[in-house]
């Protein structure tokens, strides 16, 4: 329900290239209507009002992943989000945490991309490629669901207790990404492709607070990833002991 | 200045595919101005079309059959020769996408499902439930990532140089620093997308300004057919976010304010599945002679997904009910879809032939920004991820033949001339007190819509010609809040609005002067096709005076006469 015709919106901005004047709240009135997003909001403030406000956006439809931020508290996508589903007429805006600042609502995502790459996330194969599709049972393929909906907006990166204190956590996306290629009947990967994040700051880093599931626009479940890939590391430590392992296999 | 033996610009599926088949073999840099995974392919959700004959169905279905319901979608405007390269080479790269990976939905027997979509003999439209472009965009960026190709995100192209018929490379502004860099290549490569945004109801994304399209005309290279411009028969009202066609595909209704399944009057035997072009037009009439329903957001007609069943909604098209949820609150479960349509995809773009090359020497555009022509008049669903892989696919193999000799890097005085101009730009955009940019957008994306949408006419054309010479003028007056290069995203539209306004203009021309109704370019005061006149490509080249001159090409018939189009 719409509260009022005008609400207030206060918007964290920052300038990386200007840091000496610090973070600082901007307010902004803007006229709402039912439906209204917050994308929609930040565009005609853009347009509008102020034009060096700072923030990503493409899709306009909660598929492409690039305007993940903190409204009202909460880490969500501003495209999906309507102003008229909270409880007041003031709506605060703040940039995704875990990821430095470049400028307002626009954070850098090296660090994510860098993780994400460093699962090797493509599906890997020795065997010969057949002259048509790998087989796939329709139960395989939906093993991998949950995991394949991820858009890497990293609204479960910016949600996660661990990467606050330990930033060379793995995080949720990436072994998201990662349980989504081990758990497809396709892939190939030796098991000690595995090893590496086999410590304190890959898998077992995870404190299973699930705050990454709670903020997922896409119902993926990271947490499932997580502990997915630790029986699967545990699983791969005991059959290494049998002498067996996909390695030699 | 910046040198790559290749230089693509678009992390879409067109140039992550071009990327991949040069990488290793080229010094290859990959620009986009978005992270690739953010690209407009990601929104694709139907499906890519592919005889594979999986389905039960479809056992007789063949390549030639796809290349048939091509060109007769198209209303005979496709290359021939172009359509049926394409619909051979779909089976291959459906099959490669899978062996790289893409996780498509299954039948029971292991193999690639496949489900009806318009205008086609067979359900042939490869699928992963209503997320297609999704998964092939993730597949293609990790293929990227596997082999390392070079990529420089959130860059914005804002110059090509051409000079002498010889492409050089482009002018880029680094969007996080701000900072303009000549990049010079060998050869260029454009997979940019389409110019959605030109037009104020569209689906596509707010990235899909045309400015690759716009950029390519202004350097020098001809335009084709850009008159034809699909409008999607099934948009949400409001966002006008697209509800696949796949929601036909499995079964789906249409129903005006009688409670009338209104395709039995039109198109009997195709019902809801006939072409875009065609379902579109019904739509409009119904809703332009009353039988459309009242809302705030707009007039519209129901989609009704209700007799499918909950199992098979949320299993086959599970983000087209998220979508309903988050941004109408209506759940397709339980009520019908409002829906209207809007603009969807552009038909036309930088000519091109088959093997992705423009008439400027190391020019090449593929995917939704250039025309080859596959798609003619009309596209058909699916078409468009398939040709986005397939002319992504050729393109890299065209450019590695024609570098095989090495070639020369051209020389970098162009660029740097080039630089300059748009050094000055950028000061002029910067000078204060200068009219908002958006403002001109609003009121081209409004005329386009209201004059050269679904149904045109000589008169409301002629006028829209007219607004759009007075947004070009006003646009000279246009500027921005801050000198501020980096992160200042009002800049980008201002520097793209320049291409749309040309975009526009070629659009508007183009449809004025084609004097006949082909595929989705309808003229209520020339209501058939006109095969003795208008069998034929129409190309504009900017003139001397800025306005686009139209001169025509012709059409490549194979195999298939032009015949009456009939569903």
């Amino acid at each position: 329900m719409i509260k009022a015709n005008a609400y207030t919106f206060k918007i964290l901005r920052y300038d990386a290239k200007e840091p000496g004047s610090g973070p600082c709240f901007a307010t902004y009135r803007i006229k709402v209507i039912p439906g209204l997003t917050i994308l929609a909001v930040l565009i005609r403030i853009r347009d509008e009002i102020d034009g060096t406000l700072a923030f990503r956006c493409s899709c306009r439809s909660a598929v492409c992943g690039s305007c993940a931020m903190v409204i009202n508290g909460k880490i969500d996508l501003a495209c999906r989000t309507q102003v008229a589903i909270f409880d007041t007429d003031t709506i605060i805006l703040e940039p995704l945490p875990n990821f430095e600042v470049i400028r307002d609502l626009v954070v850098d995502m090296t660090p994510f991309w860098n993780m994400y790459e460093k699962v090797q996330p493509y599906l890997i194969r020795n065997s010969p490629t057949p002259e048509k599709e790998i087989p796939q049972s329709e139960e395989e393929r939906k093993r991998i669901d949950q995991y394949v909906n991820c858009m890497l907006c990293a609204c479960c990166y910016g949600a996660c207790p661990v990467l606050a204190r330990e930033p060379d956590y793995i995080g949720p996306a990436a072994a998201a990404k990662l349980e989504r290629f081990v758990l497809d009947s396709r892939d190939e990967r030796p098991a000690g492709t595995l090893d590496v994040f086999n410590d304190e700051k890959g898998v077992w880093a995870c404190d299973t607070l699930f705050r990454c599931i709670d903020a997922c626009p896409k119902d993926v479940r990271p947490t499932d990833g997580i502990v997915g890939l630790r029986k699967a590391m545990v699983k791969n430590r005991f059959q290494k002991k049998l002498g067996k392992t996909k390695d030699e296999a | 200045m910046l040198d790559h033996d290749i230089l693509i610009v678009g992390g879409g599926l067109t140039g992550l595919r071009a990327a991949v088949g040069l990488c290793g073999r080229f010094n290859v840099g990959l620009i986009s101005k978005v992270y690739p995974v953010r690209s407009h392919s990601i929104a694709a959700q139907g499906g890519i079309n592919a005889a594979l004959t999986n389905n039960p169905d479809s056992r007789d279905d063949s390549w030639e059959k796809h290349t048939f319901d091509t060109i007769k979608g198209s209303d005979y405007l496709a290359d021939q020769d172009a359509v049926e390269i394409m619909c051979k080479e779909a089976i291959k790269i459906v099959y490669e996408m899978e062996h790289w990976g893409c996780p498509f939905s299954r039948f029971p027997d292991g193999t690639i499902a496949q489900r009806p979509f318009g205008g086609a003999g067979y359900p042939r439209t490869c699928y992963s439930s209503d997320i297609t472009g999704h998964v092939l965009l993730n597949t293609l960026y990790e293929r990227a990532v596997a082999k390392g190709v070079k990529i420089y995100p959130e860059w914005f192209v804002t110059a090509l140089c051409i000079e002498e018929g010889r492409c050089h490379g482009v002018v880029a502004l680094d969007i996080r620093t701000g900072e303009l860099i000549p990049v010079r290549a060998k050869a260029t490569f454009f997979g940019t997308g389409g110019y959605g945004r030109v037009y104020q109801h569209s689906t596509n994304a707010l990235i899909n300004t045309g400015s690759g399209i716009g950029m390519a005309y202004k350097a020098g290279a001809p335009l084709k057919d850009m008159e034809f411009v699909q409008f999607h028969p099934t948009c949400l009202i409001g966002t006008n976010i697209l509800m696949t066609e796949a929601c036909r595909g499995e079964g789906g209704y249409l129903f005006n304010n009688q409670g009338e399944r209104f395709m039995q009057r039109y198109v009997p035997t195709a019902m809801e599945l006939a072409p875009r072009d065609i379902v579109s037009r019904c739509i409009q009439t119904e809703i332009n002679e009353g039988r459309g329903f009242e809302h705030p957001l707009g007039k519209y007609i129901q989609l009704d997904l209700r007799h499918l069943g909950s199992e098979k909604i949320i299993e086959r098209l599970p983000g087209i009910r998220n979508i309903c949820i988050d941004f109408i609150g209506i759940d397709p479960i339980i009520e019908p879809i409002p829906i209207m349509p809007c603009q969807h995809y552009s038909m036309g773009g930088i000519d091109v032939n088959e093997r992705c090359a423009s008439d400027i020497r190391g020019f090449y555009a593929g995917g939704e920004c250039s025309c080859v022509s596959v798609h003619g008049g009309n596209r058909l669903g699916g078409n468009s991820l398939l040709e986005t892989i397939v002319f992504g696919k050729l393109a890299a193999q065209a450019i590695a033949e024609d570098l095989a000799g090495g070639g020369a890097l051209p020389d970098e005085k162009p660029l740097l001339n080039l630089k300059d101009e748009v050094e000055q730009k950028l000061r002029r955009l910067a000078i204060p007190g200068r009219g908002k940019p958006y403002r001109i957008q609003a009121e081209l994306g409004a005329v386009l819509d209201e004059k050269v949408g679904i149904f045109r006419i000589r008169g409301e054309m002629e006028q829209a010609l007219q607004k759009i010479a007075e947004l070009k003028e006003e646009y000279r007056n246009v500027g921005v809040s801050s000198t501020a290069r980096y992160m200042n995203f009002e800049l980008i539209n201002a520097l793209e609005l320049e291409y749309m306004l040309e975009v526009a203009h070629t659009i508007t021309l183009g449809a004025l002067l084609r004097e006949e109704s082909r595929g989705a370019h309808f003229r209520t005061d020339f209501k058939t096709r006109n095969d003795g006149d208008w069998l034929k490509h129409t190309i504009a080249r900017m003139g001397s005076d800025g306005g686009p001159v139209i001169s025509f090409k012709k059409v490549v018939i194979t195999r298939y006469q032009p015949m009456e189009r009939k569903y």
